[in-house]
């Protein structure tokens, strides 16, 4: 099932995050998906692997380009998802739902309050274009 | 003419050859006297078999499918795709440069080493930069060489140092060959007027940096004008002017690089001095180096003794060592040459001149059909923007295939990534007007068509050998091997 865009976090390399409890679960946004192109593969980080704010974990890779995905926040790697390997087109199907990338255990959950809500996002993305 | 052409393989019939051997004058001998069993195959090699007017037909058709500089416009920037003057294969195939050894004596390749030392000498001038090497295989060897330099002059100083400054619009072969070096990159974005911002370097640099690499002009094709206020500002730190000389072609006769500050730089011989590229190659990318860089270059160096001999010098303690077998790819040294002392200084600059009046002439005709990305003037090439396709149904790729119809290369696409969609034209300096004119007219049809009839676009390429391409297929379920 597909996460409501409006309760998901952003940042400005155009990663979303959801928080449960004390994991996260990160995906790229579909203004990102859409402006990759069809995804054609996906490179995932290895299960417990830990990553610093803004490091690169994977990158998506489109017909057009190769992008690296940043970790919104520090943390370690509870899980990735599987899916991706056979079926990268998920991304550009559902990027709030089936199309998610990782699942984080995070450091510090409170830096969550850090990163963009919906409406700033959506107003960046204004910006932007 | 659509393209049904089978490999080899598809074509074969059984027993069907080319040439039959009779009456031959040496016996029959048994293989397994000669060879130990494991090295004899059981099974038969499974070879095509064709008649040799089957096999020609089959090339020159094959041939015939190729997209060339030889016969067709090829504005593809950042490439340099211009004319490759037939006379670089004369002078490349004279027995003495095509039929010598690398083994051989030096006092048998006089003539050999002479070529060497008078082409590094010439690329010497033309930058004013202190020395030369010419071993590197293509352009990103040569960023890989000149940093190597970099780092065992620092090392030699006691701190090899951590980090490389390149700008976002770089050529993706300058963060590769600094993250090789064992550097780690510190990107910076292009300013407002799309060249690099003064402050935004003084913010990174520090002693920690090895170096900055910057492209001028850049990627862009616009003139990085603060380049020598930014090398001061990474002199002052004790750090290296890396420049990535892709771009030579728009500013060698009318710019000397070492004026600006750069410490070091790598020619791209096969895109600014006519070798083949493409497909043809292999390319040459030999780097110029200030002073302080010249202990380290690779050896050997080509050295012009007081009585007149020229010889490979090994005795370079402090050199790198070497980078590429002998002395590099010496036939396009030949053919580079060959363009050099065809041209002369003034030649040289006419090249730059020409380079950047085509591209500033497109740059004016297509202007008001397509956005520019920047407003800055242009240099050797002209980046444009998808902004005016907003709104339509096409995307860049789009305006790439329809092209293709009119018998046109398509421009490099969606680089720099810096720039949404970008299309960037670099149409060299031997093109002439009328084929500028064809190019740019056929241009704006196309930016017509994006509005009035984008399935033209869309549906685009339907003339060509292969039409339209389902690349997401492609990628996702490769076909990499045929059955036969």
């Amino acid at each position: 099932m597909s996460l409501n865009p409006e309760e998901l976090r952003y940042t400005k390399e155009h990663e979303w995050v959801h928080l449960q409890g004390e994991t996260a679960r990160i995906g790229i946004t579909e203004y990102a998906a859409e402006q990759l192109g069809d995804v054609v593969h996906v490179e995932l980080p290895e299960q417990n692997a830990e990553f610093e704010q803004g490091e690169a974990f994977g990158s998506v890779e489109s017909v057009k380009s190769v992008s690296d995905v940043y970790l919104p926040l520090t943390g370690r790697v509870t899980e990735v998802n599987a899916t991706l390997a056979d079926n990268p087109g998920i991304i550009n199907e559902d990027p709030y739902g089936e199309g998610w990338i990782v699942n984080l255990q995070l450091k510090d959950p409170s830096k969550l309050e850090g990163l963009m809500s919906h409406d700033d996002y959506q107003k960046f993305l204004s910006e932007e274009a | 003419m659509k393209s049904k052409e089978g490999t080899v393989y598809k074509q074969s019939r059984k027993g069907r050859q080319g040439f039959s051997i009779n009456d031959r004058a040496v016996a029959d001998k048994n293989i397994s006297d000669y060879l130990p069993k494991d090295l004899i195959r059981t099974n038969k090699a499974r070879l095509p078999e064709l008649s040799e007017f089957d096999v020609v037909r089959h090339y020159t058709r094959l041939s015939q499918q190729n997209f060339a500089i030889d016969t067709n416009f090829y504005p593809l920037g950042s490439c340099t795709m211009k004319y490759n003057p037939r006379i670089n294969e004369e002078t490349s195939s004279y027995d003495g440069f095509a039929n010598t050894h690398p083994w051989q004596y030096q006092h048998t390749v006089q003539g050999n080493l002479k070529l060497m030392y008078e082409l590094g000498e010439s690329l010497k001038t033309i930058t004013g930069m202190a020395g030369v090497t010419l071993q590197p295989a293509a352009g990103a060897h040569g960023e890989f060489t000149g940093l190597l330099c970099i780092r065992a002059f620092l090392e030699n100083q006691g701190n090899p140092r951590k980090k490389v400054i390149i700008p976002d619009s770089a050529h993706g072969t300058n963060p590769s060959s600094a993250k090789l070096c064992g550097y780690d990159i510190v990107k910076i974005p292009t300013g407002p007027e799309g060249i690099m911002d003064v402050a935004a370097v003084a913010k990174v640099m520090d002693e920690d940096v090895a170096a900055l690499m910057v492209t001028n002009p850049s990627t862009l094709g616009i003139f990085e004008k603060n380049i020598k206020e930014i090398a001061d500002l990474v002199h002052d730190k004790g750090g290296f002017v890396y420049c990535d000389g892709a771009n030579m072609n728009a500013v060698m006769g009318n710019v000397v690089v070492a004026d600006l500050g750069v410490d070091c730089l790598h020619f791209n011989l096969h895109k600014t001095f006519t070798t083949p590229h493409g497909g043809g190659g292999p390319g040459s990318g030999p780097i110029v180096v200030s002073e302080l860089l010249e202990p380290f270059l690779p050896k050997p160096v080509i050295k012009k003794t007081n009585e007149g001999r020229y010889v490979a010098e090994f005795d370079r303690p402090q050199s790198i060592g070497r980078v590429r077998a002998f002395f590099g790819n010496f036939g396009m040294l030949v053919r580079a040459y060959t363009y050099i002392r065809e041209l002369g200084p003034e030649g040289i600059k006419q090249v730059s001149d020409m380079a950047v009046l085509n591209a500033n002439y497109i740059r004016a005709r297509l202007k008001d059909h397509y956005s520019l990305a920047f407003e800055a003037p242009s240099m050797h090439e002209v980046v444009f923007s998808d902004k005016s396709l907003k709104g339509t149904k096409v995307k860049t790729l789009d305006v790439a295939k329809r092209l293709l119809e009119f018998g046109m290369h398509a421009p490099t696409i969606y680089f720099p990534i810096t720039v949404s969609g970008a299309l960037m034209i670099e149409p060299t300096e031997t093109e002439n007007k009328e084929t500028l004119d064809e190019f740019c007219e056929t241009m704006i049809q196309i930016a017509k068509e994006a509005k009035e009839s984008p399935e033209k676009l869309t549906e685009a390429p339907q003339n060509t050998f292969r039409s339209r391409l389902n690349e997401v297929k492609a990628v996702r379920e490769p076909v990499l091997r045929e059955q036969w």
